[in-house]
Formats: C-alpha cells, structure tokens, sequence
C-alpha cells in the first residue's frame, strides 16, 4: 500500500502562542522521498511530528493518501516513524520489538514471524533477534529501528534525524542504505535532517525551512544551482556561498571593468551570491570578472583545498574551493576568475532570487 | 569506571568528619541491638531486680506461643496490604501527574505533604475519620448499609490501620514512581503509540514494565516501612486490638516488653525482627545488583 502525503495550510501554535509552523503547503507524491531540511529550531521536527499524529494540527489539512487525517491517532495513519534516539523497547527482544506493533494489530502468529524475519533479512539483522537493545552497537539499533518500520508495511516512512546520533563514518554508510531500501521499497517518504550534505544526497526533492515557512522545494540541484533566497543560498551547500555587496565589486580596483560586465543585473540587486567553486584560479574563456584579494588562510582538505581571502579595497572575506593544492602562500596577493553567469543575485531588501538572464523553471512561490 | 579520588590532608581530619555519624550508629544502633542480642537470652524475674541465662529459651517459647504465630500473620497481612494500597494509590497518582504540564509541580507539592506528619499525628487523624461514633467515613458508610466498628470488628480493624499506615506512605512512592516515570523517554511511548497500542496497553506493555526496578526497590521499601516503622500509626489508632487483630510483631515487642515487662521475650522479638530486616536487604541488594536486566 502505498500513498501520497498532502499538506495544506498546516500551522501549529503552541499554547504560549509560539507559532512553530506558519503555513506550510506541500505535497509528496506516491513513492516519493522528500527530505525537511533546515536549522534547529526551523520547525521541521514539529512538522514530521504533526504528520504522525505526535502533535496536533493548529490549523490547515493533513492529506495521507485520499483520506483527511487532521484528527486521527498515529496509529490510525498507516505511518511508522524511525526516532532519532531509535525508541527502541529496552525490555523487548530485537524480535518483540518488530513484533510489537504487528501483534496489536492483532496479526497471526505465522504471519508475524514471516514478517520479522523478512525484515531482519532485509536489513541483516537476523543474528540479533534473541538479543536486547542494550547489547547491540549504534548502527545495529538503528537497523533494528528502521526493521521496526519496516515489518508494518506501512503507506508511509517518516524519519526523524535517524542518523544524528551515529559516527560520521557509519553516518554515510547508513546514508546509502536508506537510500537504497528507500528505492527498493518506494515507499513515500518524509525525512527530517539538519544535515545539508545528507539532505543533497538523499531526497529526490528538498524542502528548505526557515522560521516554520518553507523558503525553497526543489530538487537537490535546483536548489544548489538556484537558491530562492539569501538563506537558501547559504543553507544549502558547504563552503557555504560567498555573498557580496554589489557595492564591493563597483568600487574598489577594477570598477570601471566590473562595471560594464555587471550592467545587465536585474534591477534591486544588492547582494551577489558566489560559490566557492565558482571562484577560479586561472582566467576562464569569455568574458569574466577578475578580483584581486590576499590569502588570509589556507585550508587543504585532501582533494580539495579552501582558501580563505579579503578582497583588496573592500576587504570582504571570501572562500575559494580549488581541485588539489594550488602553490600559494598566506598573505600573498592573489587573482581570481568569475564568469558572468555564475553570480547569484539578489534583492537588496527582501533577500530573494533575482531572475537574470539564465532563466530557467521558476519556482511557484 | 573511573572515580575521582579525594585526599586529604591529614590522617585525622577523615576520621574526625566520620565520627559523629558513627557515633550516632554506635550509641543509637549497635548498642542496643547488641543489648537486645543480649537481653533475648536472659529472663527477668517479676521485680526486675535479677536475670537468670536461659539460652534460647526465649525463642523456644516464641516459636511455640499461638499469640505470636498469629501475630506474624497478622504482619504479613498487614504489610502486604499496606504496600499494595500504598503502591497502587501511588502509581495511579504518579501517572496521573505525568499526564501534567503546568500544574504538575503544584500536585507534586501537595502531595508530598502527608509524608512529613508524624506517625502519632496521621494515627489520630484516622482515628478521628473512622471513629464509630463520631467519625465522618463510619456515617458514610452506615448510609451505605455497613455498620464499621473497628473497636469490634478485627477486619475492620486491620483496614483502618493499613489506610492509616498506607497513607502515610502514598507520597514517598508517588515521588519515587514520578521519577521513574519521567525517567522513561517520552519516544517510546510515541513509538508504542505508532506501533498501535492505545494508552492502557502502552503502560501495561511499556511503561510498566520499565518501571520494574522502581517498583521492586518500592517494594521492598514498604515491606520494611510496613513492618517496622508503623507503631505509631498502630498505637494511635487501635492499640493492637481488638483482641490482637491488629498487633503486628513491632507492636508486640513494645506490648510485651512495655506494657506486659517481659524483658526477655520482647528482646528475642526484636532480635527475630532484626533478622528479617537483615534478610530483606540482602533480598533488595541482591536484586538491585541485577536490576537493569532488560
């Protein structure tokens, strides 16, 4: 069984009158895997807990498949939800705990241990069965806690930061087989990170967060490659994305150059954002900026390497990505390369996306 | 596991900071348990002016008297009627409370309180509500058609003094099952309530399952409180009366020893008494030990 998720208006306000989630319109399409991704505090948890019931809707509609679930019980959602501390049932066998939501709702004993041990071979935790939680490792409980979800079969997977409490290396690890437990299933599912990097990798489409609105949806390369805001532009994306007054480009050396090249920016742009990978070394074919800055510190990381520069005039910091280990010493004078087309403008007020003249698919706002 | 070690100055100051603590056990405890070890073997003649060494001869006759065979299951019944009371009463509160946001700290409060009136006092105060003449829950209960009168009734009786003992320990549970309680993460009850169980089941299932080290230590706890530490409750109310229905073995040792003055078998009944206590920590420790078993 498997089925849509629909948001309509969803609000919630806490009784002090905190409003955690101002209005937020969604829809995940059958099979989908949609990742809320934000800053703590965004309302991303609190808006994966009102689609399971965990927390009640202030106002607007909640869609699972065709039926209205506003006020129905989790357990009537046809959802299974993966916790970020796991909620593993301590004093339960790792099979008990699969069993736990199969035998209330009254399922044959047969039927049970069929289902149980399809999962555990899903996920390769058949040896663990007779154990406790309290004996196995991390990784092996949130297996376990994703077997717990996935015995129910249920219309829909909701996951709550699972991975958080994992080390980075099992992090990735976990990362891949979601995803591909995720394909295999198709399952619809609604994930909730903090993690950039996890969210890019994972959702078939993003929704960005902010204050309890969405500021973007799109897939992971739309909104990389085309930010909707200030915030996105900086959420989304590590180094995070330079932003530069406009003021700092048309004064300062080079003006009168940038000048010419800059004349075409959509009008209210106050605000260019730049990737860091954007920022090159070596002067490219056809027409580009070139900004002089001194390297202020050098970071390599591998196969990359971050350079951290002021821009001579105005003195605004950058980050620079560049392949390899260029050979440059801190405090040397550096020139470095932009074409037109990589700036990112906008609104000197609102913040927003300017569309210039790269327009592609506009976002429904 | 790795702890902090501490070290002082000086040989003394150690032993200086431990010496009032021990010399309250010392003059407090040890010494009169070893004079009750003592006392239990010895007989007093009727004037008290000499003892004769008797051996077990105290204990003999003890185990030999019906008075006291009844009494021991007038304890056992008393207690575990006191901690069952006590204990359901407590955790019925304590989830109640759970259930709280803001007026949670307010209840806890309140009803914490019984816990610090003095045994004698909360005995009165029962004494008062279920006297048969003029006790407000005897009226009640003659509407009702019962006639209560525990001056008469040794089951009547024996209630009284398991609420008034029972009361009295409500609060010390209801803390002990609030924290243990608010010590299970609230995940699991929201994953118990996705997984389809609806709130009964989820704390038969769940809830109480994990608050099995906290009930069991609770216990424990009662059994001792109940058999021990509730002569003022007993006295207050109903003296051990009517004809022993109520006269628990601690009450026995104060009603031979003080009121009938045989020394030497009261001293033997506080020295059967210390055994049990002695078995009932043995008990706790050896289960505490392992009580994280799940």
């Amino acid at each position: 069984m498997m089925a849509s998720i629909k948001l309509e208006g969803l609000e919630k306000t806490y009784p002090g009158g905190v409003q955690a989630v101002k209005g937020v319109d969604l829809e995940v399409a059958d099979g989908e895997f949609v990742v809320l991704v934000g800053p703590s505090g965004c309302g991303k948890s609190t808006l994966l807990r009102m689609v399971a019931g965990l927390e009640t809707i202030s106002a607007g509609a909640l869609y699972i498949g065709k039926r209205r679930v506003n006020e129905l019980e989790p357990a009537q959602r046809d959802i299974a939800m993966v916790f970020q501390n796991y909620a593993l049932y301590p004093h339960m066998t790792v099979f008990d705990n699969l069993a736990y939501g199969l035998k209330n709702r009254g399922f044959k004993r047969d039927e049970i241990r069929r289902r149980v041990e399809e999962a555990a071979r899903m996920l390769e935790i058949e040896a663990f069965l007779p154990r406790k939680p309290r004996q196995l490792s991390g990784g092996q409980r949130q297996r376990v806690a994703m077997g717990r979800a996935l015995v129910r079969e249920p219309a829909v997977f909701l996951f709550d930061e699972p991975l958080s409490n994992l080390d980075a290396k099992l992090r990735v690890q976990m990362r891949v087989e979601i995803k591909r437990l995720q394909r295999r299933l198709k399952t619809t599912s609604l994930y909730v990170t903090h993690d950039q990097l996890e969210a890019m990798t994972l959702g078939d489409r993003l929704v960005v967060l902010n204050g309890g609105r969405i500021e973007q949806v799109g897939t992971p390369m739309e909104i990389y490659a085309r930010p909707a805001s200030l915030f996105v532009a900086t959420f989304i994306g590590s180094p995070a994305m330079n932003l530069l007054p406009l003021g700092a480009l048309l004064s300062g050396p080079g003006a009168a150059s940038h000048g010419a090249l800059l004349g075409d920016l959509p009008p209210g742009t106050g605000i260019l954002g730049i990737r860091p990978d954007a920022l090159r070394l070596e002067a490219p074919h056809g027409p580009h900026l070139t900004l002089s800055a001194t390297l202020e510190l050098f970071e390599a990381a591998g196969a990359e390497s971050h350079l951290h520069v002021r821009l001579a005039g105005s003195g605004q910091p950058l980050v620079i990505r560049t392949a390899g280990q260029p050979a440059v010493a801190e405090g040397q004078r550096l020139h470095f390369h932009i074409t037109r087309d990589a700036l990112h403008p906008f609104h000197r007020e609102t913040g927003r996306r300017l569309d210039d003249t790269l327009k592609t698919k506009e976002q429904a706002a | 596991m790795q702890t902090k070690r501490m070290t002082f100055p000086g040989r003394w100051l150690p032993y200086a900071l431990l010496a009032p603590q021990v010399i309250v056990t010392l003059i407090f405890f040890i010494w009169p348990s070893l004079q009750a070890l003592y006392m239990s073997l010895l007989r007093e003649d009727a004037f008290g002016l000499n003892s004769t060494f008797v051996g077990l001869a105290n204990f003999a006759r003890l185990f030999a008297d019906d008075t006291y065979l009844d009494s021991l299951s007038v304890t056992a019944m008393f207690a575990i009627g006191t901690t069952l009371l006590s204990m359901s009463a407590a955790l019925l509160l304590a989830a109640t409370v759970n259930r709280m946001l803001r007026s949670r700290n307010a209840y806890t409060t309140l009803l914490v309180w019984p816990y610090a009136i003095a045994p004698a006092i909360a005995g009165v105060l029962w004494w008062f509500i279920f006297n048969p003449s003029i006790g407000i829950v005897p009226y009640a209960l003659e509407m009702l058609g019962y006639r209560w009168n525990h001056r008469t009734s040794g089951n009547d009786a024996m209630m009284l003094v398991i609420i008034a003992a029972a009361w009295k320990q409500i609060a010390y549970n209801f803390l002990f099952f609030l924290a243990g309680l608010q010590s299970i993460p609230q995940s699991l009850i929201e994953a118990a309530a996705i997984d389809g169980a609806g709130p009964v089941k989820r704390f038969w299932t769940i809830v109480f399952p994990l608050l099995s080290p906290t009930t069991f230590f609770l216990m424990v706890v009662n059994v001792v409180y109940a058999m021990f530490d509730t002569f003022g409750v007993i006295h207050a109310t109903t003296q051990g009366g009517p004809s022993q229905a109520t006269n628990t073995l601690v009450y026995k040792v104060y009603a031979d020893g003080f009121v009938g003055l045989n020394l030497g078998s009261s001293a033997a009944q506080s020295v059967i008494l210390m055994a049990i206590v002695v078995l009932l920590t043995v008990v706790q420790f050896r289960f505490i030990e392992r009580r994280v078993n799940y």
